[in-house]
């Protein structure tokens, strides 16, 4: 039996057993007032949000963590987590709501009309079944014979770049790299010809080489089948480059949205700007500069714009009236908009530029920096049991130098920091810390060396003792390092508490009081209570939204420069290099295969793989600065 | 894996074997002594020592006896003479079949309500069932077999007997009632573990992002149950179920003698009231084999159902 679909009807019955006609392409997509809260508490996470995404075009939705993006891209399939209910609204696919449809019509449109690509594809995809079985499921429980559904799958892996693997249909998710799995998601996303798909940050764990095919399979796939899309994300360059139209989620409200190029290249709202102004360039050395502030906590129930404890140009009204999205500039057509109440109006447009002309370059102070070595580290190679994974290395940081350590993942640059700090053994070479030769064991350091170089772990989460207030947390090295007085060692805390800007009414807290940003200001206080000459932060901002990545890169250059300290930076993220490093070294495979000064080194690769990683950046062309310095 | 697993068993019942027969030569009075009792007269002991072999060195008894095992002969009983395989078979059967039942019974029931309870989380079904189980839980066997017989059989329904003493010689299946009570009290024990394992697998399972994938794929909430969850919920119930096994082995003992009923725990009972050493040092060999090879097997399935530990990169 084959029940066959009009263009017009896609929303259709389909009881197991049932054909089903793919190919639902050239849909529309409108959002109109929709709303997700939490359903025992009522606490509004989605607020209100109209929007609609037309066939082909692919809608960006920007916002950091918490913002309710995810649950707004999710509950544009009519989904929601547990816990969650959609309150009020409605989606319409090709004009029937989904939120009337009963459940069991639901499941028959999700994975053939909508589908949905995960963020993380290492927990989204059945680790006890196999690859084949897992994306064969897709297509035959939508009716589509075995024998068809085979040929569709040879047809896809083509598509997405996978027909080259072998055995990947018989293989299972862990058998296959990130990467690969985030084809299988696509290629499952895509099976069915779905008029409409939702993806979740789908790039986040990818390097930037895997994240630009895959991108650009995405982008390929959507005009290919004409397949309206949302792609959520908190990376604004990703976005950027890929979206068509772009909202701008903050506190469960679009705040602006548009063509990505005007968003993005004229950017009305504060909150936008702000994001725009914490993003580091690749292009060009800059400060970042970070919101003042924290997000509202959600349900809170202060009146007005919920942006304006945050906001440089808030006005007495906005903590009073709450604002609505008004096209921009005044009386254009209204493709473009934003929710601000001063943003549009005549006037602000010339104090918000001055405002972005504050972008300039990082006055470089180093450049005629001390030229003593502190950390020398030669010829330096490393095991894990019998396979060698560093191959000599070399390297030096000079007092006062931020060094960055670029590589991707698997490349050998955190097993490189733990070398030098101790904590993986397996080396051979020489490591000198201000002349000192340093042993490979952590235990047979003095404890004078230990204290010179301190190491700041990437997760602030899980590096925290969670039963030790931050006063706590910050005197236990102090008590283990030095023999200072008790007065001596409480005015250090306080004193380290304050150049890490952190209120001295944190003492008593403990980390799960605190945001990530704060907590990572604590793990690094933590490392620079004893005075060390060197600090190793290894990836201490991926786990961070920019924006408070940027106030933690600031603080870090601060220090640098108030403090006489050192810097080993390991990073994946070029931009991030560029915004703090004075000196560079790019690793692959366990080795060095470049380094020299930051801007040399970015502006000119040598290697061809570090051309690579420039060219396979998301291609964010600096808009709001060029606007703004313009 | 299996290459390691069982190699590595086999080693572990030859230890078994050595602590076993080392704590019965620590025991005070020797074999023959028991086998004597009041008419022990010195001349007679040596006689009989000799004739036991009781006055070689230990590691030769020791190597005598495991021979022995090893070619399916562990001796003869002090009490009565008879060969220990034919003392003791009819009660090892009589256990096996008790346990083997409750097993079953209770894999079943516990993984069936187990299910119902992951679909229904968070209902007062699964609230009731949870409550249920952590009673259960808590409860000494003795206290449910009290239990389980005043309601069936004594007090308000009389229905089964309330003593399962099988005639000697009777095989088990031949008196099916008398298997009931027993076999309820295990089933009502080890339900409640496999129940908890298998919920909390499944729950796991259901909330997975492959779970919420699944859903978000278009399978119904039973497809994605049957084709999604159950898979990832077979490796921890398989080892809760192992773990239950392994539990009835000794749990088994205490309701056997509430129940009089003639398996391997009244065996041992008798044996060490006895002082019947041989028999003592083959019963605990015998169990201590059970637990090595069940806990090899639930290993090996576990492993099975587990692709990620199975197959490398």
């Amino acid at each position: 039996m084959s029940v066959s679909v009009g263009t017009t009807d896609p929303v259709h019955e389909q009881g197991h057993g049932g054909a089903v006609e793919t190919g639902k392409g050239n849909m529309r997509v409108t959002v109109e007032n929709l709303t997700v809260r939490i359903a025992s508490s009522k606490v509004v996470i989605v607020n209100d949000v109209s929007i609609e995404v037309a066939a082909g075009e692919i809608l960006g939705i920007v916002g950091e963590s918490g913002s309710g993006k995810t649950t707004l891209g999710l509950a544009m399939i009519g989904h929601t987590r547990r816990g969650l209910e959609i309150s009020h609204g409605a989606i319409r696919l090709d004009g029937r709501d989904l939120t009337s449809l009963p459940a069991r019509k639901m499941t028959g449109l999700y994975g053939s009309a909508m589908t949905y690509v995960p963020q993380d594809p290492g927990t989204a995809l059945n680790p006890a079944r196999r690859i084949g079985s897992q994306l064969r499921e897709i297509l035959t429980v939508h009716g589509v014979s075995k024998r068809e559904a085979d040929e569709r799958i040879r047809e896809i892996l083509g598509e997405v770049g996978l027909d080259g693997v072998r055995h990947v249909l018989s293989a299972y998710p862990h058998q296959l790299s990130g990467g690969q799995q985030q084809r299988v998601a696509i290629a499952m996303a895509f099976a069915c010809r779905p008029g409409l798909i939702v993806m979740d940050e789908p790039t986040t764990g990818l390097d930037v080489t895997t994240q630009r095919t895959v991108l650009n399979t995405v982008r390929s796939l959507c005009s290919k089948y004409g397949v309206a899309a949302i792609y959520v994300s908190h990376d604004v360059a990703v976005v950027a480059e890929l979206a068509d139209q772009v909202a701008v989620v903050y506190a469960g409200k679009i705040v602006e949205r548009g063509p990505a190029a005007r968003v993005f290249g004229s950017p009305e709202h504060p909150y936008t700007r702000g994001l725009l102004r914490a993003v580091p360039s690749a292009e060009r050395r800059t400060r970042l500069r970070a919101m003042p502030g924290v997000r509202p906590e959600l349900g809170d129930p202060s009146p007005g714009c919920a942006f304006a404890p945050r906001c440089s140009i808030s006005e007495s009204r906005c903590h009073h009236v709450s604002p609505v999205l008004v096209a921009v500039p005044a009386g254009s057509d209204g493709s473009h908009s934003a929710r601000c109440l001063v943003a549009p109006g005549v006037g602000t447009r010339e104090a918000m530029a001055l405002d972005l002309r504050v972008l300039d370059a990082v006055d470089d102070q180093h450049e005629e920096a001390d030229s003593t070595v502190v950390l020398q580290v030669s010829n330096l190679s490393a095991h894990y049991g019998t396979k060698k994974v560093l191959h000599d290395i070399n390297l030096s940081i000079g007092k006062n130098e931020c060094l960055a350590l670029v590589g991707e993942s698997g490349s050998g640059k955190t097993t490189l920091s733990r070398c030098l700090v101790g904590l993986h053994r397996g080396w051979s070479g020489e490591v000198r810390l201000s002349d000192e030769e340093i042993t490979p064991g952590v235990s047979q350091r003095s404890r004078d060396a230990l204290q010179r170089m301190q190491y700041v772990f990437q997760n602030p989460y899980a590096s925290l003792n969670p039963r030790r207030t931050v006063g706590g947390l910050l005197l236990q090295p102090l008590e283990h390092f030095t023999k200072l007085g008790r007065r001596e060692r409480n005015q250090r805390v306080v004193s380290t508490l304050d150049a890490v800007s952190l209120p001295r009414t944190y003492l008593a807290k403990y980390p799960d009081e605190l945001s990530g940003g704060e907590r990572q200001r604590v793990a690094i206080a933590r490392a620079l209570v004893v005075q060390p000459q060197v600090l190793v932060c290894d990836e201490v901002t991926s786990a961070l939204d920019v924006s408070v990545q940027a106030s933690v890169i600031e603080m870090l250059r601060d220090l640098q420069l108030d403090q006489e300290l050192s810097i080993l930076f390991i990073t994946h993220n070029l931009p991030l290099v560029r915004s703090i490093a004075q000196h560079v070294a790019v690793m692959s495979d366990g080795r060095i295969i470049e380094q020299g000064g930051t801007d040399s080194v970015l502006d000119n690769p040598q290697a061809v793989y570090t051309q690579q990683l420039m060219e396979h950046l998301p291609s964010f062309e600096d808009p709001v600065r060029s606007v703004g310095l313009g | 894996m299996l290459l390691q697993r069982v190699p590595l068993g086999i080693v572990t019942i030859w230890i078994v074997t050595m602590i076993v027969f080392a704590a019965t030569q620590l025991l005070p009075g020797n074999a023959a002594l028991a086998v004597l009792g009041k008419n022990a007269t010195p001349e007679r002991l040596a006689a009989l020592e000799k004739q036991m072999g009781l006055d070689q060195s230990p590691v030769a008894q020791y190597w005598h006896w495991f021979s022995g095992l090893l070619q399916g002969d562990p001796g003869r009983s002090l009490v009565n003479q008879q060969t220990i395989s034919s003392l003791t078979g009819p009660q090892v059967l009589n256990s096996a079949a008790l346990v083997v039942t409750a097993g079953i019974l209770g894999t079943l029931i516990g993984v069936a309500v187990g299910l119902v309870a992951a679909v229904l989380r968070d209902s007062p079904l699964d609230h009731a069932l949870a409550a249920t189980a952590l009673a259960i839980l808590s409860l000494p066997e003795f206290v449910i077999a009290i239990f389980v017989t005043v309601l069936f059989s004594t007090n308000v329904f009389h229905w089964f007997p309330a003593v399962s003493a099988l005639p000697p010689g009777a095989r088990p299946w031949d008196h099916v009632s008398m298997l009931v009570l027993p076999t309820i009290v295990l089933v009502i024990v080890i339900a409640p573990y496999v129940f908890r394992m298998m919920r909390a697998a499944t729950v796991e399972a259901l909330e997975s992002e492959y779970g919420e994938m699944a859903g978000l794929k278009g399978l119904t909430k039973r497809q994605v149950l049957l084709r999604h969850a159950l898979p990832n919920a077979v490796a921890p119930t398989v080892q809760a179920i192992g773990l239950n096994l392994l539990y009835l082995a000794g749990g088994i003992v205490v309701v056997e003698s509430v129940y009089n009923y003639p398996g391997v725990g009244q065996a041992l009972y008798q044996a060490i009231l006895n002082k019947d050493v041989p028999t003592i040092q083959f019963l605990v060999t015998l169990l201590a084999a059970f637990y090595v090879i069940v806990n090899i097997i639930t290993d090996v399935l576990a492993l099975m159902a587990t692709p990620r530990r199975r197959l490398q990169r």
